[in-house]
């Protein structure tokens, strides 16, 4: 009875209608969506053939060998005068935009994890002093700290003749912050050798050290080695060359400082302003991620009889940066793409050279394509590195 | 014979005795909070030394030496940078905030028409303050009113041009008053389109899914500068010769575009932290896709994903400030624009500005995220997934 019910009714669900086939009303939404969009590609590249043939505006990427013409205050790693090509230049601005991201994620780091770890302290003042921070930072645009640190802090720092003497012949003045710049003599080579010897060792002691406290549970002070390996043999390096290492102090001139290395207010603001704007993003995620680890954890550490440094160390830290590693990568590629915001003061990164020779040469299309493929690859490499940093300290389960 | 008088039976209970001075009071909450441990000592030691170093001066300099009224830069500046203060003086230039209030505020909106955009405030405030308080009835036709009838209107009145309102073109917005159009249009836009971009992004069709994958991540890999030059540079090449666009609604378009892909990530998270149960039983029920992600599936994942679509808010509200690169005026952007101001440049003028901008966007910011905290505890039904 019941099969003889059921047979007209599959019967039925055979002779359903196209239109109300999910798979077929699937294919002719994608159709439909693929259309459209081509329809609109072609319409916008008909448009932009049209409107760049009536301004009489070349395309192309052979613009990049010409010669540029303008100068960039600052090219720390490249020769770069106004007579090099486009191409240099663009190469100046991405070293300039690796080096700044660089640097303020190494101090955002460092800051982030002080502050966030200090918002879980069981000191009352040292709480208060961190959520003031992260409230204040998180909570205004990054480009207002930069304009904070260049307008309103650094260039009203006195003028060169007055500048700040800092320890160790540093000078902090309107133009930015002097230091002495290291000599190499002859054979400090050797110095170079002993610290890639130095690493090379300190890579290898750790690995001997493990296994042997796997097998016989003895431990080796590995830190006191490698700390040895990695300074002290640059430095017996050096005494066998009798130090050909001189440094190159800067001088107080009439009009400025002469000598040293200099960085300037530009990199200055952005870079401090870069570190303390993510440091507080970074606090944030620290310290859910210490919150994220049980407290039986701890308990349980305790309870084997670890100490509270080791406790935080061996067993509340690894687990935590399981939680912490993803958002942080996230806040790594921000501060990276955050680095864009130098063409508001005038330092020479990608975005601000780009500018430069998007004004000059008016090929728009090709300088935002250039834009946004070395920004795609820095985001993919940073996430390719990051996701097989967060593979290696990932949960091993059994 | 036994004398029952001699046992003792206490018939009430002592009274209790107060802990000792250590263990109660301030005393008690100093010891634990503060001098818990010789190192907890030590930091607390360095921590008041470094608000005694560092707040009374900042104090000094924002109410006690500040300038608050005056004419020009002479109340800003020292005997020798040619104003009237003391040698050394170091101290807010408020009267400079002040002089430019309206400035801040409105841009180069004419002054005679100021009440247009006040009009508008005050219609956005009347209209979000009933919305955002849970216990206040008609909430659908209140929406409705913000987020469709408003804009309408709001475009007209501060546009103008029609029932004898003079036209005033966008190039004249400027301060506040851009930040929070572009603000208020950026958040309208990128939710219900990054909402589709995300259910774009897990459906089961390959071409839309790939298409909403390729635009995510290549808005989400690249800083919103760029997008911004894209739009004020690019868009105009791909449009038919002769169509302009108005600079502020390209700088709304990158805008736009730039957050709703970062909301469709948030949403995205959201929909992927809804149980497949919850799927099945909507389709059990009969329901087809639309009413089940109408229904079922949208109101549970963004509910559990409040805090960071706020968030989002907050970085787009925050991100308005890059719109000064395009040279637009949004209030960051008419702050810096006034340092060079000759009637008001001295060496405090910059910061008193940018302080004055940072309190602005701080209050918005802050206000925005204690509020998305509030609605987190209101809505938490108790079953997290």
């Amino acid at each position: 009875m019941a099969s003889q019910d059921i047979t007209p009714v599959v019967k039925d669900s055979a002779k359903v209608s196209l239109l109300n086939d999910p798979k077929f009303r699937g294919y002719i939404f994608q159709a439909v969506a693929v259309l459209v969009i081509a329809g609109l590609v072609y319409w916008m590249v008909n448009n932009t053939i049209t409107n760049l043939q009536r301004a009489n505006l070349a395309s192309g990427f052979g613009f990049l060998d010409g010669r540029s013409g303008f100068d960039i205050s600052s090219s720390p790693y490249l020769a770069y005068s106004s007579d090099s090509t486009y191409l240099q230049a663009l190469w100046v601005g991405i070293l300039n935009t690796l080096t700044v991201a660089f640097a303020g994620i190494i101090t955002a780091t460092i800051i982030g994890f002080i502050i966030g770890i200090g918002r879980l302290s069981h000191n009352w003042l040292i709480r208060k002093i961190c959520t003031v921070y992260v409230e204040v930072f998180r909570n205004v645009p990054p480009l207002l700290v930069i304009f904070f640190w260049y307008s309103g802090v650094l260039s009203v720092l006195p003028q060169a003749r007055q500048s700040i003497s800092l320890p160790f012949n540093m000078f902090l003045n309107n133009r930015g912050f002097f230091f002495p710049a290291p000599v190499f003599g002859e054979g400090a080579w050797l110095a170079g050798v002993g610290l890639l010897v130095g690493i090379v060792g300190t890579f290898l002691v750790r690995r001997w050290a493990y296994k042997r406290q796997m097998a016989t549970g003895q431990q080796f002070p590995v830190g006191w080695t490698s700390l040895g390996l990695i300074v002290g043999l640059p430095l017996l390096a050096l005494a066998i060359k009798g130090f050909p290492l001189s440094f190159d102090y800067p001088v107080l001139g009439a009009f400025n400082l002469r000598g040293g290395s200099q960085v300037g207010p530009e990199f200055m603001s952005l870079y401090l302003a870069l570190s303390f704007y993510t440091a507080s993003f970074i606090a944030e995620i620290v310290r859910a991620g210490i919150r994220g680890v049980g407290k039986g954890q701890s308990e349980a550490a305790h309870a084997l009889g670890l100490r509270a440094g080791p406790t935080t160390r061996l067993v509340v830290v690894p687990q935590a940066m399981r939680i912490i590693i993803p958002p942080l990568t996230s806040q790594y590629l921000n501060l990276t793409k955050n680095s864009s915001l130098a063409v508001a003061i005038g330092y020479p990164d990608l975005v601000a050279v780009g500018g430069t020779i998007l004004n000059q040469t008016n090929r728009s299309i090709e300088v935002v394509t250039i834009w946004l493929v070395v920004y795609l690859s820095i985001s993919v490499l940073t996430s390719l590195f990051m996701n097989w940093f967060n593979a290696k300290m990932a949960l091993v389960e059994r | 014979m036994v004398d029952s008088n001699l046992s003792f039976v206490r018939t009430e209970m002592l009274q209790g005795q107060t802990p000792p001075l250590a263990e109660r009071g301030v005393v008690k909450w100093v010891r634990t909070n503060l001098f818990a441990a010789p190192v907890d000592a030590v930091l607390t030691i360095l921590a008041l030394l470094l608000i005694a170093w560092f707040l009374p001066p900042v104090i000094r300099w924002a109410f006690i030496e500040a300038a608050w009224v005056g004419p020009d830069r002479s109340v800003c500046s020292t005997i020798a940078q040619g104003g009237i203060q003391p040698e050394g003086w170091s101290g807010a230039c408020w009267a400079y905030v002040n002089a430019n209030f309206n400035q801040f505020m409105y841009g180069r909106y004419p002054i005679e028409e100021h009440w247009r955009v006040n009009l508008v405030g005050v219609m956005f405030v009347l209209l979000l303050v009933p919305l955002l308080i849970p216990k206040v009835p008609y909430k659908v036709l209140n929406a409705i009113t913000f987020f469709f009838i408003f804009p309408i209107v709001a475009f007209f009145l501060l546009v103008g041009g029609w029932l004898g309102l003079p036209y005033v073109e966008t190039p004249l917005w400027g301060g506040l008053l851009v930040t929070l159009v572009i603000s208020f249009v950026g958040i309208c836009v990128s939710l219900p389109l990054g909402i589709i971009l995300a259910l774009g992004r897990r459906s089961k069709l390959p071409v839309i899914k790939m298409l909403c994958v390729i635009f995510i991540e290549t808005i989400r890999g690249v800083p919103l500068i760029t997008v911004l030059f894209m739009a004020s540079y690019m868009l105009p090449l791909f449009l038919p010769p002769g169509v302009t666009f108005d600079k502020l609604l390209r700088a709304l378009i990158g805008v736009a575009l730039f957050a709703s892909a970062y909301m469709a990530e948030v949403v995205r998270g959201g929909l992927q932290a809804i149980p497949k149960g919850q799927y099945e039983g909507a389709d059990s029920l009969g329901l087809g896709y639309w009413q089940k992600t109408r229904l079922i599936i949208l109101p549970q994942a963004l509910k559990l994903v409040i805090p960071s679509i706020v968030n989002t808010f907050i970085g787009l509200f925050k991100d308005t400030s890059l719109v000064s690169v395009i040279s637009m005026f949004d209030l960051l952007g008419i702050v810096k624009q006034h340092f060079s101001d000759a009637n008001w440049a001295s060496p405090q003028t910059p910061i008193s500005g940018l302080v004055f901008a940072g309190f602005v966007f701080w209050i918005f910011c802050f206000g925005m995220s204690r509020y998305s905290l509030f609605m987190e505890n209101r809505l938490d039904t108790g079953h997290k997934h």
